[in-house]
């Protein structure tokens, strides 16, 4: 794929650039969906957004890149390995992005046995497949919507349980699977279940701009930077080299920052009014407000930081009502002006 | 003497030169029209542009994924006893071309893939145990039979294309020999890396873009990109206005979703079928430049939408209206897509899933096999000692988890919902044409096999007479046992309605409301008699329907069909057909386009 388009070189797409800064400062998030127009920029931003998070620490040798100082989200294999009293040595490597492209097969994705071995040894060796290299990291599916069901099933079973388990030749593989789930498409092209809707942290809708400036400048920057990838990246580096700055400070201070009972309780009622299900909503938002207060240096959540933050953390957990001609993005920022003036 | 005729098919071979300067970075030339003697010389002498040795690799309409994305030989994984990758026609088009056939019924999900791999250049395999990425950079030449202005290549695909030719108003006397050789195309290839395109001719091409409604930037790109392999055909450095007037034109016109403002001045009505001969002589597009000689920025501007404008289709109006009326589907491919999906049972083979042959789903009896084939070796190792034993060594062992089942495409069976008017007021009139007309549609059904529903509404309540069912005896009895009396809850009736056809949405069905009624609402959503607060409650139940995007049709039963009906059949979004002029014909005749 050659070298990434600058993260910091999308021209416009502000709400796009905050939802994905904000689940690289707080992976606890949850995913963002990114739903849009045809040719928006919506992949060339998530492949960008890999040159932009900071390295993480995992264990030498393992398979599933395992955190050697989260002692809970072991895999087994690193769990047999410390008790048989063998220190966990550690090495950095970029936080994973991994592409699941249309057409993936269901082994590929969980996992399987390696074909090759089984039959020149015939031993059962188990290949891992792309959940466990986006474990700690992203799994980024492009037109998440044309997905087959049989996949959506399995993605939504393993983003609820963080564990991929694989049963073949009867081996049995129980792997940590943790991942910021990040899909796009085109509504147009067909809708989303709504339990996968739901494992999404965020949702935005974005647009293609309509100011001729931006246009030109759109076409402008993508000509310089296919004519001349690394110059071009080079051109950038300060700039995303700052914004990397930004969230690495960030994810630093995120548990020392603050969210006041007020601000706690400002979320619950909008929920309330907004009728959605669960608590996921609740807490997403909260976990996206205190993300952009130390995104943008507080350590204090503010009730703005929360109404930043509403809409995208909101619109898609919405019960279509049928009585309401508005769209929810309406909707939200109806409830937003009722809770805040009160 | 020149005809329509031979400018389009000038533009047509001017297209193919510029798609084979850079197929890539174009993207790919649409060709509307059906097979024929003008399509095969536009394929031949697009062919002639290329190297002999290029790839031209065409693509069938079902093409499967391992074929398409490529996958595991297994034959030849099994002789070797190592890992052999089979390529898939994508990666074989890589440095070439890609022929996709009857590009108007190709599917949603196939066109994702192709996009896919289009947008980043390679095959990114994540298949039968085999995680690989093969270079695919590749022009798509996609064959567009569509009949009418509703059937088209997707638009996830034809975005993605900057050209569209149509070949469908050429005389074989038009025909005639492309002026440009497979050596004038090369040595324009090898320049196309360093045509510079200045700004003003960058911002003149966004502009046009934007003056002609042409949303998405995608487009934009492929019109400056064009310019480029215009330049370089002429072999110049620097992208000039001419080069920029015939990208808008061939690349821009036929997105065109609006007429540019100053043609609202222009005396030419863009409809009328002369139109066409309004074109410029395709091969000087900068004729226009005598036209108005403002200043240098704006100018070009001006006068790249000029040559644009031309070129607009002359069904542009046409195609408007169809997606004006037509909010929820603005093409057919994309309501086409969506009502179909794998089923287990019927329809077009689909790829096969894993899964058990027990739900009433059929082996796959040789998709089976190629998942037992390669465990073999270890299966044997492990199972050898116990078969040495009883002495009867079996040839293939296969296990619960290699069973694969077959799986179809079909259409989504659709459920239509007749609600039907039960009140006292319509048993008075014509509750006896109402069950009629109800029967002829279930004819209608009965062809289709689809299933029905039949909700009856009258006195405080709309009642479930008939769940969804196949069985129309059962439809029909329901029908001619229904009392009549009572108010008009419209409102409930239209509530309970769109509460089932969610119901059968998620369960993945296609539900189409029929409702027969006069629209007489008399009774709240709250059970209160009342016409005012009746026909409130209908209106906001009806547009409770719209919302939820149903599909709907409004038999007005009445005598003398009023505007109550109307507006109430307008809020729903519902066709709207006054049973006094619904005969036999005119009922099935909406029916069937509603449901089509």
């Amino acid at each position: 794929m050659g070298i990434p388009f600058p993260f910091s070189a999308i021209v416009g797409q502000v709400e796009l650039k905050l939802a994905l800064t904000l689940v690289a400062v707080d992976p606890s998030i949850g995913g963002v969906l990114i739903l849009g127009d045809r040719g928006t920029g919506k992949s060339t931003a998530v492949r960008a957004l890999a040159a932009l998070l900071p390295p993480m620490r995992v264990v030498l040798d393992c398979k599933y890149g395992c955190d050697p100082a989260n002692e809970q989200a072991l895999c087994s294999d690193c769990l047999t390995k410390r008790s048989a009293g063998a220190a966990l040595r550690g090495r950095v490597m970029p936080v994973p992005v991994v592409d699941m492209p249309l057409g993936a097969t269901e082994d590929r994705v969980v996992g399987a046995l390696d074909i090759e071995r089984a039959l020149t040894n015939g031993e059962k060796a188990f290949e891992p497949g792309l959940l466990a290299r986006a474990n700690r990291g992203f799994l980024y599916i492009d037109e998440v919507n044309l997905l087959e069901d049989h996949l959506v099933d399995l993605l939504i079973d393993v983003a609820a349980s963080g564990e991929n388990l694989v049963e073949r030749e009867g081996l049995s593989v129980r792997h940590p699977a943790r991942f910021v789930l990040v899909g796009s498409g085109n509504p147009e092209e067909g809708q989303l279940r709504p339990q996968l809707l739901d494992r999404f942290g965020l949702s935005l809708e974005i647009r293609t701009p309509d100011d001729l400036a931006s246009r030109v400048e759109v076409i402008k920057r993508r000509d310089q930077f296919e004519r001349d990838p690394s110059g071009f990246t080079t051109r950038w580096k300060s700039e995303e080299d700052r914004l990397r700055k930004r969230i690495i400070a960030a994810r630093r201070r995120l548990d020392q920052v603050v969210v006041p009972d007020a601000v706690v309780e400002l979320a619950a009622r909008l929920c309330m009014r907004l009728g959605t299900d669960g608590l996921r909503g609740e807490l997403t938002l909260i976990r996206a407000a205190r993300a952009l207060a130390t995104l943008n240096g507080r350590l204090l959540t503010t009730a703005d930081d929360l109404r930043r933050v509403a809409p995208s953390a909101l619109c898609h957990r919405l019960r279509r009502s049928p009585l309401d001609d508005a769209g929810s993005s309406t909707r939200v920022d109806r409830a937003l002006e009722e809770v805040f003036v009160s | 003497m020149k005809g329509p005729g031979q400018d389009l098919w000038n533009d047509a071979l001017r297209a193919a030169a510029l798609f084979a300067v850079c197929p890539a970075a174009v993207g790919g030339v649409v060709v509307r029209g059906a097979a024929g003697p003008a399509r095969d010389r536009w394929v031949k002498e697009t062919r002639a542009l290329f190297e002999p040795s290029t790839a031209f690799c065409r693509m069938p309409l079902h093409t499967d994924d391992s074929r398409l994305l490529g996958g595991l030989d297994l034959a030849a994984t099994l002789r070797r006893g190592c890992r052999v990758v089979e390529r898939g026609l994508l990666a074989s088009a890589d440095g070439g071309v890609l022929m996709v056939s009857m590009a108007e019924r190709i599917e949603a999900n196939r066109v994702g893939r192709i996009c896919q791999v289009m947008d980043r250049g390679q095959v990114v395999l994540e298949r039968d145990g085999i995680g690989q990425s093969m270079p695919a950079r590749f022009g798509v030449i996609a064959f567009d039979e569509g009949q009418d202005a509703d059937e088209r290549a997707p638009a996830a695909f034809s975005d993605r294309l900057a050209f569209q030719i149509d070949l469908s108003g050429i005389a074989l006397s038009d025909l005639s020999a492309a002026a440009l050789s497979a050596r004038d195309v090369a040595s324009a290839r090898a320049r196309f890396a360093r045509v510079e395109i200045p700004e003003s001719i960058r911002q003149a091409l966004c502009a046009t873009a934007l003056a002609l409604g042409v949303w998405p930037l995608r487009a934009s790109w492929l019109a400056c990109q064009v310019a480029r392999a215009c330049a370089a055909l002429d072999g110049r450095d620097e992208v000039a206005e001419s080069d920029a007037a015939l990208a808008g034109r061939l690349v821009l016109a036929h997105r065109a979703t609006c007429l540019p403002e100053s043609a609202a001045e222009d005396e030419q009505p863009l409809d009328n079928s002369d139109a066409e001969s309004e074109l410029q002589p395709g091969d000087q597009p900068s004729d226009l430049r005598d036209e108005d000689e403002i200043n240098q920025a704006d100018g070009t501007e001006e006068r790249v939408i000029a040559s644009a404008r031309a070129a607009i289709p002359a069904d542009l109006l046409a195609r408007l209206r169809v997606a004006a009326t037509n909010p929820k589907s603005p093409t057919a491919t994309l309501g086409a897509t969506e009502s179909r999906r794998p089923g287990l049972m019927g329809g077009r083979p689909a790829s096969a899933l894993r899964g058990d042959a027990k739900s009433g789903a059929r082996l796959h009896l040789i998709e089976t096999l190629r998942a037992a084939a390669p465990w073999q070796v270890l299966r044997r190792r492990e199972a050898g000692n116990r078969h040495a034993k009883d002495g009867k060594g079996i040839r293939i062992e296969v296990r619960r988890e290699d069973f694969r089942v077959r799986r179809y495409v079909s259409r989504t069976q659709t459920t239509t919902i007749f609600l039907v008017d039960a009140s006292g007021s319509a048993a008075l009139h014509r509750l006896a044409e109402t069950k009629g007309a109800v029967e002829l549609l279930l004819a209608q059904c009965y062809i289709r096999r689809d299933q029905v529903a039949v909700l009856a509404f009258r006195q405080e309540k709309a009642e479930l007479l008939l769940p969804p069912t196949r069985s129309l005896t059962r439809a029909k009895r329901s029908l001619a046992g229904m009392p009549a009396s009572g108010g008009t809850p419209l409102a409930a009736a239209l509530d309970a309605a769109t509460l089932l056809a969610d119901g059968i949405r998620r369960k993945g069905g296609m539900p189409i409301i029929v409702v027969l009624s006069d629209g007489r609402a008399n009774v709240a959503r709250d059970g209160t008699r009342g016409r005012e607060a009746g026909q409130r409650d209908a209106m906001a139940a009806a547009v409770g329907l719209r919302l939820a995007g149903i599909t709907s049709l409004f038999v007005d039963t009445s005598p003398n069909p009023s505007g109550v009906a109307t507006s109430i059949a307008e809020q729903m979004g519902a066709q709207y057909l006054p049973l006094p002029y619904a005969d036999a014909i005119g009922l099935s005749d909406a029916v069937r386009a509603v449901s089509a």
